[in-house]
């Protein structure tokens, strides 16, 4: 397919983007900003999209890159994922990161596109918001007017729809360093490697002595946007996640904590699943990505 | 990095790699030589249609039907001509004096319907898609931006998807006559009295789902004229087939028209087609008298490339309680689409001949009739008709086998054609001229470990595993090498199935062969190549084959149905030992020596018993200067050969494939896939080893992921490739391939064709492992794709496990056969049913029932347990 015609403006700094971009909302013009394309182009080719001008980033040198900066990683929002993947310290420091990340797409698609571009296209069916959210990320957001961070609680308002504002672009995300005891795992349910999620589970889980400290449970393509699972949060605190025997009470009483998995959330109904469907896979999933976080 | 994107170099090293550990002078046939025509293919140094560029070159863009039916009141196209860049822009009726009917070339019954096809609607469109209007304009994107800017007024009509429907009275009408294209019956041997008494019934209903192609490169169309003649590039498979048919259809004279397939990136019977787009390319060209050009995108592609099965399959076998089948009862629905296309109507009579598989029966009896409906039509996909037989059959066998509580495989020996029964009249009238389906199922088996497999299947079972194991099993054998030209011609097909070949000697002693076959991904370069080099004794080198070019190859019939070696690979061969003939003669002229005392061996010719001789190249720059050739002989050595085959070929095999299926989340992983495949002598193992892989991903995509789904207003939903899901080597296992061969006995090669064979084996092979998989839980049917979705649903309806091995009759469940609505829960228990009914599940299940009843009792009883374990 041809997109239709738009203009096309490439900043040279990320002052001048945040320039250009307040300019255009004040000027009433629909501009879309361009980071990998890896989502942008097929809305653009299918015309589902039709911006007045693209303002392109994806040439910038910053912010790019993964930073460790003690309590937090910091990843620019223009690291493609590929580079995420190849980040020591994305692997050490905030594996959920890493282990989300390597199911995104394939590889082309992983070396173009950016971590940031996922995070603000806010798509639902995104590995990578969940995570967000799961981790209790902070999104930091440049304008002309300066900087501000938005909590990941607040970061996805709706379908394809971010807290970023005219004029604003995301610099970056500080992906929180969880500390020792925490175990990670995410679990993606998808029909083909390329496809997206039908149902992703972003799981953080403490161990405390034997039972679950706390856990920290996202899911993906559950609903407009990604939603923590608070029920089964709450319900898995001070249980036993010990794998032993069948017919032992702890491991059901894990299962069935994961069987709120669902509650609160507004799963879609697509080709690839009614609605019933994803609730239940996200009361298994959730219970595999528990028992995996926390082995 | 430059040198990697050479192509000339790449070529060196592939040909030096060939050299390797292969002794000189060793037979070319039977070599695995790579491919000598994919380093210009992966170095991007050929020309695809899309790549051709013309001086003043023109664009075209097509507006298409947003609606599956509806009259069209209203076309305004006065804004669009007045976009920038927009030089014309035609609507059907400013075509419709010269559009023509897009052709049938298969009228398969007297009474057909062929209904009147305009390349572009004029006042009803009757599939979403349908072109309704162009923009002809002087870059792409212009086109593509004018196609906003025509207005069109629809009034709706009752869209028609649903096959059982549409023949339902009171039905909305695809086209005035109805929506019965027709009716087609075959049938051999009695089978009122297979299915009298018949101990045991096995009845049936499998949705053949709609399939997309999706060839690796979009159809692409030029069109060009110098104010006589006429060129048209096509990404087709047919140049040959397709100047023929455009001459028919635009009234431009055969000689005027030149048809090009360049390189073709793919095809699987999709561009086995006179398109729309082709036509209208031609009509525009010759109105403007400029070059044209038009690629579809992949999403125009989704909804305009012909689709492939799309049948409702009811299937009865009659069998004795040992397990042998009496007979074989099939009535099938099967959807046209909304018009018939070049082989429309005779895809499924493809498979007519195929419903015995590889089974000795007593009697046959075979209806189907073609449906329209308010969809794409539907034409050649990868086995065209073959596939859905071999599906039914082998999934039938295996429902049988569980009924009777025997092993599949046993079933299938206490069935098949043994090797010493070669040549075997079938029941279809078929003479399957050779073959060892023994050999290839115990080599199968064992490369599978069968019976380690089994035991792990029972074990899972009896601990509840949530992840149960299942086994498929498929054996099959296919009618390839179309086609005997009289066969064709008793079933009213158009054309005959023969094929041509030229071959050059050139005076420096290189040859060039020209076919009529088309490759487009088969290697034929490399394997005609492998042919002319053991027939002429030449170096494989020193050959260059030229095809899809009709001013080139002026004859020829295409490539599709594994025909290509089996017809062309012949061909070549024959024209290659008129060569040899003509050759020998002149040899004997310059030698002085009687043409019966010459011998040809390693491209020389040479008098018994003497070392003098001549070589092939001599011979060819002798003639080329005729200074000194006998009498009444002609310089020259060329020669061409035209083989028209009398029989089909039969390949054959035997696919083992084990799953996982996880009850939990309904996904399902293939473990381990064996194939053993028989296609005859070998050319280029390689080569077949590559089909076949190819194949069994095709036919796992059909089993898996693929199916093109309408919503009920007619409207497509899956247009993208995110929403038509196809499988990458991500998402398949490693195959373990081998093979047998039993040479054919109907040409001198011995070869079967491999073209179809892994996608007709592999569909039924996956299936039946997720039965398999899921027996415990009484299911004996998931409808494709097996998508965890319907796999979960299959299982939770289901209920818990019987426990241990055995089997539990009853609740079997599947959704509604066709259409796109419920993914209600089924109900169809396995109610019995007397033999020979179609009551129960058929009405709404899709699966279908499995009666017994005691010998002579005459009542039906229930078939819990089935037999003996």
């Amino acid at each position: 397919m041809i997109p239709a015609a738009f203009d096309y403006i490439r900043p040279a700094s990320l002052e001048e983007a945040c320039r250009v971009l307040a300019e255009a909302d004040a000027a009433g013009d629909d501009v879309k900003v361009l980071a990998g394309g890896q989502s942008l182009l097929p809305l653009l080719r299918l015309r589902l999209a039709y911006p007045a001008a693209l303002v392109d980033l994806g040439r910038l040198p910053e912010p790019r890159g993964v930073e460790d900066r003690g309590d937090h990683v910091f990843v620019g929002a223009l690291t493609t994922h590929d580079e995420v993947l190849r980040s020591g310290v994305v692997r050490e420091q905030v594996p959920l990161l890493a282990l989300a990340t390597a199911t995104v797409a394939d590889p082309a698609v992983r070396h173009r596109g950016t971590f940031g571009g996922s995070m603000v296209h806010a798509d639902p069916a995104g590995d990578l918001p969940a995570v967000a959210l799961a981790l209790d990320c902070v999104f930091v957001v440049r304008s002309s007017e300066g900087e501000r961070e938005v909590p990941a609680a607040e970061f996805f308002v709706d379908y394809l729809e971010s807290a970023l504002g005219p004029g604003e672009v995301l610099l970056g995300v500080r992906v929180p360093k969880l500390g020792p005891g925490w175990g990670f795992h995410y679990e993606k349910f998808h029909r083909t490697a390329q496809a997206w999620a039908i149902v992703g589970v972003a799981a953080a889980v403490r161990r405390e002595g034997g039972t679950i400290g706390e856990a920290r449970i996202a899911l993906t393509n559950m609903g407009p946007t990604p939603v923590r699972a608070r029920a089964t949060e709450a319900a898995l605190r001070g249980l036993s996640p010990a794998p032993t025997g069948d017919g032992d009470g702890a491991r059901d009483q894990v299962r069935d904590a994961c069987g709120q998995a669902d509650s609160g959330t507004s799963p879609p109904a697509d080709l690839h699943a009614k609605p019933d469907y994803r609730r239940h896979l996200a009361r298994v999933l959730t219970y595999r990505a528990v028992r995996a976080a926390s082995g | 990095m430059s040198e990697q994107l050479d192509a000339g170099l790449i070529a060196e090293r592939i040909a030096e790699s060939d050299q390797l550990g292969e002794p000189s002078g060793a037979h070319e046939v039977g070599r695995a030589r790579r491919r000598k025509e994919d380093a210009r293919l992966v170095t991007g140094r050929t020309t695809w249609t899309d790549n051709i560029q013309l001086p003043g070159m023109l664009y075209m863009a097509f507006l298409r039907s947003p609606m599956a039916h509806a009259r069209i009141t209203r076309v305004d196209t006065s804004a669009a001509r007045a976009r920038p860049g927009v030089v014309a822009v035609y609507s059907g009726r400013d075509l419709a004096g010269e559009q023509g009917s897009l052709p049938c070339a298969w009228p398969v019954t007297d009474d057909i319907v062929i209904p009147d096809h305009p390349p572009m609607a004029v006042e009803e469109v009757r599939y979403a898609g349908e072109a309704v209007a162009c923009v002809v304009a002087t870059d792409r994107y212009k086109a593509a931006d004018a196609l906003e800017a025509i207005e069109v007024d629809y009034e709706p009509l009752d869209a028609v998807v649903d096959m059982t429907e549409a023949l339902a009275e009171g039905s909305p009408l695809v086209h005035e006559s109805g929506n019965r294209a027709f009716t087609w019956k075959f049938a051999g041997g009695d089978i009122d009295a297979a299915f009298r008494d018949a101990p045991v019934v096995i009845e049936r209903t499998y949705v053949q789902q709609r399939l997309i192609p999706t060839a690796m490169e979009p159809r692409a169309v030029v069109a060009t004229t110098d104010g006589d003649g006429f060129t048209l590039y096509s990404a087709t498979q047919i140049p040959h087939v397709l100047r023929v048919m455009l001459a028919l259809t635009t009234g431009i004279p055969e000689h005027k028209l030149r048809v090009v397939a360049p390189d073709v990136g793919g095809g699987f019977g999709s561009k086995l087609q006179v398109t729309a787009e082709e036509v209208l390319s031609l009509l525009v060209t010759r109105r403007l008298g400029k070059p044209v050009k038009w690629t579809e995108s992949r999403s125009e592609g989704n909804l305009t490339v012909h689709h492939g099965r799309d049948q409702l399959q009811r299937i009865s076998l009659a069998a004795e309680r040992d397990g042998r089948v009496r007979g074989v009862r099939v009535d099938l629905l099967a959807d046209m689409g909304a018009y018939l296309m070049l082989v429309t109507p005779g895809i499924p009579l493809l498979g007519a001949f195929m419903y015995n598989g590889i089974y000795k029966i007593d009697a046959y009896d075979f209806t189907c009739t073609g449906v329209f409906t308010t969809k794409m039509p539907t034409d050649a996909y990868r086995g065209a008709g073959r596939p859905e037989a071999t599906f039914a059959i082998e999934r039938a066998v295996d429902e049988l086998a569980h009924e009777l509580g025997l092993d599949p495989v046993e079933v299938r020996r206490r069935n098949w054609i043994t090797h010493q029964e070669f040549p075997y009249d079938t029941i279809c009238g078929l003479t399957y001229d050779s073959g060892n389906y023994e050999a290839a199922t115990e080599k199968a088996l064992a490369l599978f470990g069968y019976d380690k497999l089994r035991a792990e299947q029972s074990d899972r079972r009896d601990r509840r595993d949530p992840v149960q194991l299942g086994i498929g099993v498929s054996t099959y054998t296919e009618m390839c090498g179309l086609a005997p030209s009289r066969v064709l011609g008793s079933l009213s097909y158009g054309a005959g199935g023969w094929e041509h070949a030229s071959v050059r000697m050139l005076p420096t002693g290189k040859v060039e062969v020209v076919t009529g076959t088309s490759p487009h991904g088969q290697g034929h370069e490399t394997a005609w190549s492998q042919i002319v080099a053991d027939a002429l004794g030449v170096p494989f080198g020193d050959v260059a084959v030229l095809h899809g070019d009709t001013a080139i190859s002026h004859k020829g019939m295409d490539t599709y149905g594994s025909r290509s070696l089996v017809v062309g690979g012949v061909a070549v061969l024959a024209a290659c030992e008129k060569v040899k003939d003509k050759a020998r003669r002149i040899a004997a002229h310059m030698l002085e020596a009687s043409a019966d005392d010459i011998e040809f061996s390693a491209g020389s010719f040479t008098v018994r018993g003497t070392a003098e001789g001549r070589t092939i190249q001599e011979l060819a720059l002798a003639t080329f200067a005729a200074h000194d050739l006998p009498d009444g002989v002609e310089p020259g050595l060329d020669a061409d050969a035209t083989f028209d085959p009398d029989n089909f070929s039969f390949p054959h095999g035997t696919h083992l494939c084990a799953v996982e299926v996880d009850t939990e989340t309904g996904a399902c992983a293939i473990r381990s896939y064996v194939a053993v495949d028989d296609v005859g002598s070998v050319v280029n193992p390689l080569i077949v080893e590559g089909q076949v892989h190819g194949g069994i991903a095709q036919g796992i995509g059909q089993a898996l992921f693929e199916e093109a789904v309408h919503d009920t207003e007619g409207n497509l939903l899956t247009t993208t490739m995110a929403d038509y899901l196809i499988p990458t080597a991500a998402d398949l296992p490693d195959f373990t391939t081998d093979r047998t061969e039993t040479p054919a006995t109907s040409n001198p090669l011995g070869v079967k064709g491999v073209g179809e064979a892994g996608t007709i084996a592999s569909t039924p092979a996956v299936v039946n492992a997720i039965v398999d998989a899921l027996r415990p839980y009484g299911v004996h049917d998931v409808r494709m794709p097996c998508t965890p979705e319907r796999i979960w649903r299959v299982v939770s309806e289901a209920g818990p496990p019987a426990s241990g091995s055995g089997a539990r009759a009853g609740a079997a469940s599947a959704e509604a056969p066709a259409g796109t609505s419920a993914e209600a829960p089924a109900s169809a228990p396995g109610t019995a049913s007397a033999p020979g009914s179609r009551s129960g599940s058929d009405s709404g299940s899709g699966s279908g029932s499995a009666s017994t009843r005691a010998p002579g009792s005459g009542e039906a009883t229930s078939s819990s347990e089935g037999g003996a374990r």
